[in-house]
């Protein structure tokens, strides 16, 4: 693990803000981990604000909303921020945000059980907002009983400062979706995962603990210290075995935005169609947390943070270790887009590949105890068998081993093809 | 704004760190060694070291050249290989020698390999042994420091292994280079500023160096005198090329193991047949084949010396 140049001065006491309501939004059809959701409107037809456009009764899946009122007005391929294209609503916004939310009352809050609770989330189509996009109703519903609750406020990717906002500014609201999340997996521990770099959401949580019974456990900011497999090894000393899932060794991990989104649809009734998105870098004159419709382009969310300082050479959805370059800012904002980051000429030149020398940074920083360097030459020859026995198919994706490599490697991004080559 | 996009696989950003850089900081770390190499023996000291890297560079330059590969030589991995040969060398030599040295390290150590990262063997320790194998006379040869009267002299391992007495090299002495040997390699304290240097800046780690040193302490203390445990270890340690050896020869990224486990047991076997050759081999010293002779396994310890992978 290694200690990031975290570059999060830039928003890191920017307050949340609300993006004005865009135009036009566009909803994609899958914004998640499964099968896409299948539509239920059709075009012309009038929306009301978190009215739901798209369902699927397939076990791995979730249902998307609009996220602003007004009429549909076509059903188009459009780019998309994690599969470049795909599937999409398109919606005119009549800037009136109509909707038919009733809230719940705190006894009927109260009364709600396991499945009830599993069924509001579903229904608000939430999926894990970390991210990496799993619905959310899937893992508060693990197949093996669950002794420990995770909830994961490391974010330990460089530029991201969404969830320590929203840790900082919303940490009842926070505490009352991790309630609702172990009333579900009936976990006998609780803990949430800060890094140390966030004192004021560890302050904010220590005092919000009181009477809650929940732990808080204070990371090192070491990248990747929030995945999940490195939490549940630091927090509980477990590891997952390789080609299992948390819960076989009796975690689940939950993001801490993710229990925001399950606060709000279940007290609120409101389905998950907007985020926090961190519009950074240092491109911008004003970069900013912002409160975002689904469904939003991004040039809206860069707009509003600019004007533009330099020109922007590369734009990440995501953090700057995982995340995706774009190649529009057609690209709207979905469920899992914690970020956009604007990287200039400097930071985004390609670096040339040089041979190997062994020096073992990768060996000594991966991790999952992998050897990187060489998946990468056995990848290189087309040896899938050779990567799939060293590991290949353990990576995490974390990049960490491309970004120490001094010859400038493209390690991650060898074994990723050799984990689609295994596979 | 859409057709300037640049788009690539993540990660996005890449720590501040190079090829390039990691050899000009060994070189760099190299240099107090060979200052005192020059003050010691003089000025034909720097000769050697001058032409030793000439030779080097020109070589990686020429095979380059006519082989049609990109010509690398900026990277300074020829510059440190010529480098770290003419360190092993004694000053009172023809200057053919390094020239001949380095062209052979570099051609035959290394671009036959297929150039920077794939050869098996430390390519300065190859250049040496050819030289030693085809010229003993001169590789042999050692002039004392500057202000001895004697024209030539042995190294004081030499003396040890002919039972000779060496009660003329104080441990001081022995630290500070004032002794007969090889240019860089006599000055011990300026050879421990450059391996501090690299040690703290994290370009090599403790593991094989301390094991190596600590493998040749244990072992000539135990064996290194008549009955046990009464071997002179601080004498074994402060001569011959142990030291230069340990912390830039053996360290080499290119030739040693990958993980630290792998290279605990890389040191420690350098150390024993270091130890071994000292003790009851033909030659006095044994750092250059101790150090050869691991790298030739390398791949094996690699082998069995994998990392633990997380959930296995």
């Amino acid at each position: 693990m290694v200690r990031l140049d975290k570059n999060k001065s830039f928003t890191e006491d920017k307050s949340i803000e609300s993006l004005p309501l865009p135009e036009k939004v566009f909803i994609p059809l899958i914004q998640h981990i499964g099968r896409p959701a299948t539509p239920q409107v059709r075009i012309g037809d009038l929306v009301y604000l978190g009215q739901k456009l798209a369902s699927s009764s397939s076990t791995i899946s979730t249902s998307v909303h609009t996220s602003v009122s007004g009429r549909i007005v076509s059903l188009q391929d459009w780019p998309h921020p994690v599969l470049g294209k795909a599937r999409t609503i398109v919606i005119e916004n009549d800037k009136k945000d109509t909707s038919l939310f009733t809230p719940r009352s705190h006894e009927q809050i109260d009364r709600l059980t396991p499945e009830e609770i599993r069924g509001i989330v579903f229904e608000a189509g939430i999926v894990g907002m970390g991210g990496a996009g799993f619905p959310t109703h899937i893992k508060l519903n693990p197949p093996k009983s669950i002794d420990t609750l995770i909830i994961n406020g490391a974010e330990c990717e460089p530029y991201l400062t969404g969830d320590y906002r929203l840790m900082v500014e919303k940490t009842k609201e926070i505490l009352k979706g991790i309630e609702l999340i172990s009333r579900c997996l009936r976990a006998k521990d609780v803990f949430i995962a800060i890094e140390d770099d966030k004192p004021e959401a560890i302050k904010a949580f220590n005092h919000g603990l009181c009477n809650t019974g929940y732990g808080l456990r204070i990371l090192r900011s070491y990248y990747p210290q929030g995945g999940e497999k490195q939490l549940i090894k630091n927090i509980l000393g477990k590891e997952v075995p390789t080609g299992k899932l948390p819960f076989d060794v009796g975690v689940v991990v939950h993001n801490v935005a993710t229990a925001f989104a399950i606060y709000e649809a279940v007290y609120f009734n409101k389905p998950l169609y907007e985020r926090v998105v961190t519009v950074t870098g240092n491109c911008l004159n004003n970069p900013k947390n912002l409160l975002v419709r689904i469904g939003t382009p991004i040039r809206e969310l860069i707009d509003f943070c600019g004007p533009l300082q330099k020109q922007p050479f590369k734009i990440i959805i995501g953090g700057p270790m995982m995340g995706i370059a774009q190649y529009t800012d057609d690209v709207p904002v979905i469920k899992t887009t914690t970020a956009v980051i604007l990287l200039d000429r400097e930071e985004a030149a390609l670096n040339e590949e040089k041979p190997c020398i062994r020096c073992g940074a990768c060996v000594k920083e991966c991790p999952m105890g992998l050897m990187p360097c060489l998946i990468n030459l056995v990848s290189q020859k087309g040896l899938w068998f050779k990567a799939e026995e060293l590991g290949a198919m353990d990576c995490i994706e974390c990049g960490l081993c491309s970004y120490v490599c001094p010859a400038k490697r493209r390690l991650v991004q060898s074994i990723k093809r050799a984990k689609l080559e295994i596979r | 704004m859409k057709n300037r996009l640049i788009v690539s696989p993540s990660p996005h950003i890449y720590k501040d760190e190079s090829v390039e850089r990691i050899m000009w900081m060994v070189i760099l770390s190299l240099v107090p060694a060979g200052i005192a190499g020059i003050i010691i023996f003089g000025i034909k000291a720097f000769k050697v070291i001058f032409l030793g890297i000439v030779s080097a560079v020109s070589s990686e330059w020429l095979l380059q050249r006519l082989t049609k590969k990109k010509i690398t030589i900026s990277d300074g991995s020829a510059f440190l290989t010529g480098l770290l040969l003419s360190y092993t060398l004694p000053s009172d030599i023809p200057f053919w020698i390094p020239i001949l040295g380095s062209f052979f390290a570099i051609s035959i150590g290394k671009q036959i390999f297929g150039g920077l990262g794939q050869n098996i063997f430390n390519p300065a320790l190859v250049g040496r042994i050819f030289l030693v194998a085809s010229w003993p006379r001169y590789i042999t040869h050692f002039i004392p420091p500057l202000g001895y009267d004697a024209v030539t002299s042995a190294t004081p391992l030499a003396l040890l292994k002919r039972q000779e007495i060496f009660e003329q090299f104080s441990y001081i002495d022995l630290f500070l280079g004032k002794k007969p040997g090889c240019i860089g390699e006599v000055c011990v304290l300026a050879l421990l500023l450059g391996a501090i240097f690299l040690l703290m800046r994290g370009y090599i780690s403790w593991h094989i160096p301390i094991t190596y040193i600590t493998t040749v302490a244990l072992f000539t203390y135990v064996f290194g005198a008549k009955g046990l445990f009464r071997g002179d270890w601080l004498f074994n340690i402060l001569s011959g090329g142990l030291i230069l050896g340990a912390f830039f020869m053996a360290t080499d990224y290119v030739t040693s193991p990958l993980t630290h486990k792998g290279q605990i047991i890389f040191g420690i076997g350098c150390g024993l047949i270091t130890a071994v050759i000292r003790l009851w081999g033909g030659n006095p010293e044994g750092v250059n084949y101790s150090i050869l002779i691991m790298n030739a396994f390398t791949p094996i310890i690699d082998r069995y010396t994998k990392n633990r992978i997380y959930g296995r």
